[in-house]
């Protein structure tokens, strides 16, 4: 087990050391770092001596190594724009897109289980019937028309909730957390089913396949002939087989409810990280576009990391050592 | 049958079916699976159900135990278990049946276990469903189910996943499960087909001791005539959804009153009956089929192949972990004579597909040499490239051996077109369409796709593309396994008339030691990567030198063993 999670984070660093390098590529390389910094009266030789005091005379390999350990301590340089540290600006509005990520992740794996193995259970249902055409508008419809959609009915409309920014939030000290009023609560409602439903259903028409391709198989007809109840196959032989594969793709998917709330925060005005990339893209703030970056690919890695290990925990076939024993 | 009813005195049958049909309702029609059968099974007694694929007998087990799901509709004048109806009983009466009452064991014991499970949270969970016991006195009665059924530490394995026991092995555990709440009938739907002939020997075994001890009556449903006659004191045969014949097992073998079971016996290959050609030397006075003096077309020496299953060097580093290196092949050696069948015989895991897969240029051999007359096929430039258009082969399974997307005739030009030996589609075309008819089949057929053919037809499909780049050596991986009995005997006869029509030499690696000694000439016994016994057919089945031999053909079922 431990060889295991430690191959896996060997693996993980590697990846995030590639990352780090395309970042810093992108982040030396796209445009002259000294023109962004510079005002256009300075002359070629203040330009010079800027050029050496910041280092970027240094063979390749210096720069980058030096790129990876402020990196690892937090530091991304100056933001171009606002002339405020990278990280700084990063920390004050990761709070927001992490509240947003994690309460979608939450409805989009509850109801996309549930609804998946109530379809998968009951097929000749209308209801499930139903469930199963309406999903077809949530892996079809693209998410900033159903933000749109639902900022007209429930916010123009029938004026229930906000439809725009994150309400008021009470600040923890390291954390400003919208949950802890109402207006946070009600605020977050929105942004959060447009981006979890294209999640829920591709969650939910995952499981329902995987749950009838695993209700076919020789050991639930035989679970059948052994006499047990419907709710011991069902939900404990059936449903822990289903999870299997759901945990892979559920995982990445968990990854991209984190990147795709781009387009969910800007259309809801939401302030978390993705709105504040779009800004920086508009502007070509270097520094800013190069720590979102390494900040996506971390995230996928961590997430990746978490599946190998939940992996490892719920199939016996993966565990080292499990081989098989004489006759 | 006298003595199971001495045995019983209230001479009640177990299970007595009336009239059992099953019917499935498909959108092109109904389809009728089993069609209007009776019979009673006597307690303590075991009914063999024979029959080929699509016999219906699998369908009738699946009947009784109410498990039969839509479109398919079980109907019955009755069928009852101890006097008591059980046909058209609710879901939750038939629940306190299955495993209570019917135990069921089930092909293969690979899937019929939860992997996610250990064995004895699925035997805890299948006895507390029954029986009136707490965690631990059920935790007990498994270990002793276990220990009942022969698995060596019952209570050290009993906290294994399935995947860390072998086959043979987790049928006993499946055995275990079926019998874990003491119930008066057990079906067994073709309980030892995928297991190795040593290993299916001690699973019969097991089966019917456990039986006998507990007065427990078994349906041992089965396409296998051996295994029918090793174990069942009366038999049903089985043929379109309707019983044939029923009677002792020793009457319908030795005495088969329907043309069908007549039919069906004749083409079961024994291991007691000779090898034909060596029959036909002898009646010639040609006996010395040992005294050849042309030079052999392949040669194998002292082939040996290693796979290396280590783990990762991290692993190995941080966890402890030793390298594991697996001698599948080990130091092997033969010669095949032109024009000749080699046999190559083991149990899984004995090396006889990695060999093949040496010699057809598969898989390149850790050291020692395959040499195609003469020259080195893994050294020699010139050999390798005579090696793709002299050596073919023909896998087991005909269904996942074509492509589903390509049509026949194109599967068998296939290799004409790779190899270059026509570029003219017209003659492609007329190749194809001769192939055809020398497999017996219909030119036309070559339009057609894979699924329009049954599992026979399509082995011959396989064997006319072995044979369109005019090979002189055919390796044949298992190619009847997959097969029904009657059918197999059909391309095995085929095989042989190609073999004389054509002068082809076969190396024919099979389990089957009664298809082995009918069509080989002589025969290597491979057990665990090593060569323990080789020499001319008839010499090693009636004379068989080696331990492991013996052993292999004293387990194999045989319909000639019956009493």
């Amino acid at each position: 087990m431990l060889a295991f999670i430690l191959t896996r984070l060997g693996q993980s660093v590697l990846v995030m050391l590639a990352v780090s390098l395309i970042s810093f590529i992108m982040f030396r390389y796209v445009g002259d770092p000294v023109a962004s910094l510079v005002s256009q009266e300075a002359s070629i030789a203040d330009q010079e001596q800027l050029r050496e005091r910041l280092g970027l005379n240094d063979p390749f390999y210096e720069q980058f190594f030096r790129f990876v350990w402020n990196a690892i301590q937090g530091n991304f340089g100056i933001s171009y724009r606002l002339q405020t540290p990278v990280a700084e600006l990063i920390m004050s509005r990761l709070p927001a897109t992490i509240e947003l990520a994690m309460t979608s992740a939450l409805i989009a794996l509850v109801f996309g289980i549930v609804l998946g193995v109530f379809t998968a259970l009951n097929r000749k249902n209308p209801f499930a019937a139903g469930i199963m055409a309406f999903s077809l508008i949530g892996v079809s419809l693209p998410t900033f028309l159903i933000g749109i959609g639902l900022i007209y009915v429930f916010a123009v409309e029938l004026q229930w909730l906000p439809s725009f920014g994150r309400g008021a939030v009470v600040d923890l000290g390291w954390w400003r957390t919208g949950f802890l009023t109402e207006t946070g609560l009600r605020s977050i409602i929105l942004p959060a089913i447009t981006l979890s439903l294209f999640q829920l259903t591709l969650i939910m028409r995952l499981v329902r396949a995987e749950m009838l391709e695993v209700l076919r198989q020789d050991y639930i007809k035989f679970a059948r002939a052994r006499g047990l109840s419907k709710r011991a196959i069902n939900f404990s032989h059936a449903l822990k087989n289903t999870l299997v594969p759901v945990i892979t793709i559920a995982g990445l998917q968990l990854g991209s409810i984190i990147t795709g709330a781009l387009i969910t925060e800007t259309v809801f005005q939401w302030p978390g990280i993705g709105s504040l990339f779009l800004s920086s893209v508009a502007v070509v703030d270097v520094p800013v576009m190069a720590a979102y970056l390494i900040f996506v690919g971390f995230v996928f890695v961590i997430i990746n990391l978490i599946v190998d290990i939940l992996y490892y925990v719920v199939d016996p076939r993966l565990r080292i050592g499990g081989t098989a024993k004489g006759h | 049958m006298t003595e199971t009813l001495k045995a019983a005195p209230v001479s009640q049958p177990v299970l007595s079916v009336k009239d059992l049909k099953v019917v499935f309702h498909l959108r092109r029609g109904d389809f009728t699976a089993v069609d209007g059968i009776s019979f009673d099974i006597m307690p303590g007694e075991v009914l063999g159900v024979v029959g080929e694929s699509g016999a219906g007998k699998s369908m009738t087990g699946t009947a009784i135990m109410g498990l039969i799901d839509r479109p398919g509709e079980v109907t019955a004048t009755s069928i009852s278990l101890k006097g008591e109806r059980i046909d058209g009983l609710d879901e939750e009466s038939m629940r306190r049946i299955r495993g209570k009452r019917i135990g069921m064991v089930f092909q293969d014991p690979l899937t019929s276990l939860n992997p996610l499970y250990t064995v004895g949270e699925q035997l805890i969970e299948t006895i507390r469903r029954h029986l009136p016991l707490n965690e631990k006195q059920a935790r007990e009665r498994a270990i002793e189910l276990l220990a009942d059924a022969g698995i060596p530490d019952p209570a050290g394995r009993i906290d294994s996943y399935p995947h860390q026991f072998s086959g043979g092995m987790r049928q006993r555990v499946v055995i275990s499960l079926a019998l874990a709440a003491e119930p008066e009938l057990v079906i067994a739907d073709e309980p030892t087909s995928a297991l190795d002939v040593s290993v299916q020997a001690q699973i019969i075994k097991v089966l019917k001791r456990l039986c006998a001890q507990r007065g427990v009556a078994v349906m041992l449903i089965t396409h296998d005539m051996g295994v029918i006659a090793e174990a069942a004191d009366r038999m049903i045969v089985m043929n379109k959804g309707k019983i044939v014949e029923t009677g002792p097992v020793g009457d319908i073998i030795h005495r088969p009153q329907e043309p069908y079971t007549i039919k069906l016996i004749e083409a079961i290959p024994s291991i007691k009956s000779q090898n034909p050609r060596y029959v036909a030397a002898v009646a010639k006075g040609e006996v010395a089929i040992g005294g050849k003096t042309d030079a052999p077309i392949v040669t194998v020496d002292n082939l040996s192949k290693v796979f290396d299953l280590s783990p990762s060097l991290f692993a190995r580093v941080l966890g402890g972990k030793s390298r594991k290196l697996v001698n599948a092949v080990n130091d092997v050696s033969f010669s095949i004579q032109r024009g000749q069948t080699y046999g190559l015989v083991g149990e899984s895991g004995s090396g006889k597909s990695t060999c093949a897969r040496m010699i057809v240029g598969l898989l390149e051999p850790t050291s020692g040499s395959i040499k195609l007359e003469g020259a080195d096929i893994w050294r020699d430039k010139e050999a390798t490239a005579r090696r793709r258009q002299k050596i073919q082969m023909i896998f087991q399974d005909p269904y996942a051996s074509l492509n589903p997307r390509w049509r026949v005739g194109e599967i068998i030009a296939e290799p004409i077109r790779a190899l270059g030996i026509s570029k003219n589609a017209t003659e492609i075309g007329d190749r194809v369409a001769d192939l055809l008819e020398r497999v017996r089949l219909d030119p036309a057929a070559m339009r057609k796709y894979p699924h329009e053919f049954s599992g026979g037809q399509r082995q011959r499909i396989a064997i006319a593309r072995a044979l369109s780049s005019q090979p002189e050596f055919i390796i044949c991986d298992e190619p009847t396994s997959a097969l029904d009995v009657s059918v197999q005997a059909q391309v095995l006869e085929l095989m042989s008339r190609l073999q004389e029509e054509f002068g082809l030499t076969y190396l024919l690696i099979s389990h089957n030691l009664a298809v082995i000694r009918q069509m080989a000439d002589a025969v290597g016994v491979l057990h665990n990567g090593v060569m323990v016994e080789n020499g001319e057919v008839e010499q090693i089945f009636s004379d068989p030198r080696a331990d492991y031999t013996r052993m292999l053909l004293d387990a194999v079922p045989d319909i000639a063993k019956v009493a």
